[in-house]
């Protein structure tokens, strides 16, 4: 698969063609519709991160997504200039407190770990924050 | 884009909402009005069909766990039904069947319910 991008407004409306877009390049790399589904929708969780948190819902704002095979690797990039912040600060909610709490929210980052075999942030202060995330290709 | 329903019908002294196509950031709000309505109208006796929904993110996750509580402090419960395997698995991966009762179909929900009394 051709290295593709797709670059949207930072809007939540924008999520379904995130997913399309995504979808469409997992399954050209030959992943089955259960995976298809993990990878769509740890990009949504990723993209929504970036529109809530890092834009705060200024819809002038641009995510770019970058989708490739590398060595075994099907990887998906997440590029904004909005907010930065210290990825080693986020937490993973404990699932059986977390439900036992009633709590709310946090549930992305979780999904994501839980979802793709690798999730890594780079942040360039002032400049961008990226999100790789990875899913090995089938074999 | 949006393609994303609701509809709601009263069955056996149950609500009933159906859900139809994806749940996500974008559409979550719409579900959250609609429990707040529910709440306000004192039904608190709830069943999400979701027989028709396609997909949902942790944004539609939050929408179920952001009421729960009050829900049942008022005597009532968000009870589930109808799943495909896809959805079922994003609410199994965090362990939400633990909190939330899931039905096959949804007569067995509205059933559960009116067993009770």
């Amino acid at each position: 698969m051709k290295k593709q991008t797709l670059k949207i407004d930072s809007r939540t409306d924008q999520l379904v063609a995130v997913r399309d877009f995504v979808s469409r390049a997992a399954y050209a790399s030959g992943f089955d519709d259960e995976e298809v589904s993990k990878i769509a929708l740890a990009v949504d969780e990723a993209c929504t991160n970036v529109i809530k948190h890092a834009y705060r819902y200024d819809s002038k704002r641009k995510i770019t997504i970058t989708v490739q095979d590398s060595n075994g690797d099907f990887e998906v990039l997440i590029v904004d200039t909005g907010r930065q912040f210290d990825p080693s600060k986020i937490q993973l909610p404990n699932m059986k407190d977390y439900l036992s709490k009633y709590k709310r929210g946090g549930l992305g980052v979780y999904l994501m770990k839980s979802l793709m075999d690798k999730v890594e942030y780079h942040i360039e202060p002032g400049k961008q924050n990226r999100v790789r995330l990875v899913k090995h290709l089938p074999r | 884009m949006s393609e994303f329903k609701i509809a709601h019908r009263e069955a056996s002294n149950v609500s009933v909402i159906e859900l139809k196509g994806y749940l996500d950031a974008h559409t979550a709000p719409k579900l959250e009005e609609t429990f707040q309505e529910l709440l306000k109208a004192n039904r608190t006796k709830i069943v999400v069909n979701c027989r028709d929904l396609s997909y949902i993110s942790s944004a539609g996750l939050g929408v179920f766990m952001a009421f729960i509580e009050d829900v049942r402090n008022r005597s009532g419960d968000i009870k589930l039904s109808n799943m495909s395997k896809k959805v079922y698995n994003v609410f199994d991966l965090l362990g939400f069947p633990l909190l939330y009762e899931i039905f096959d179909h949804e007569a067995e929900a509205i059933k559960k319910f009116n067993d009770k009394k």
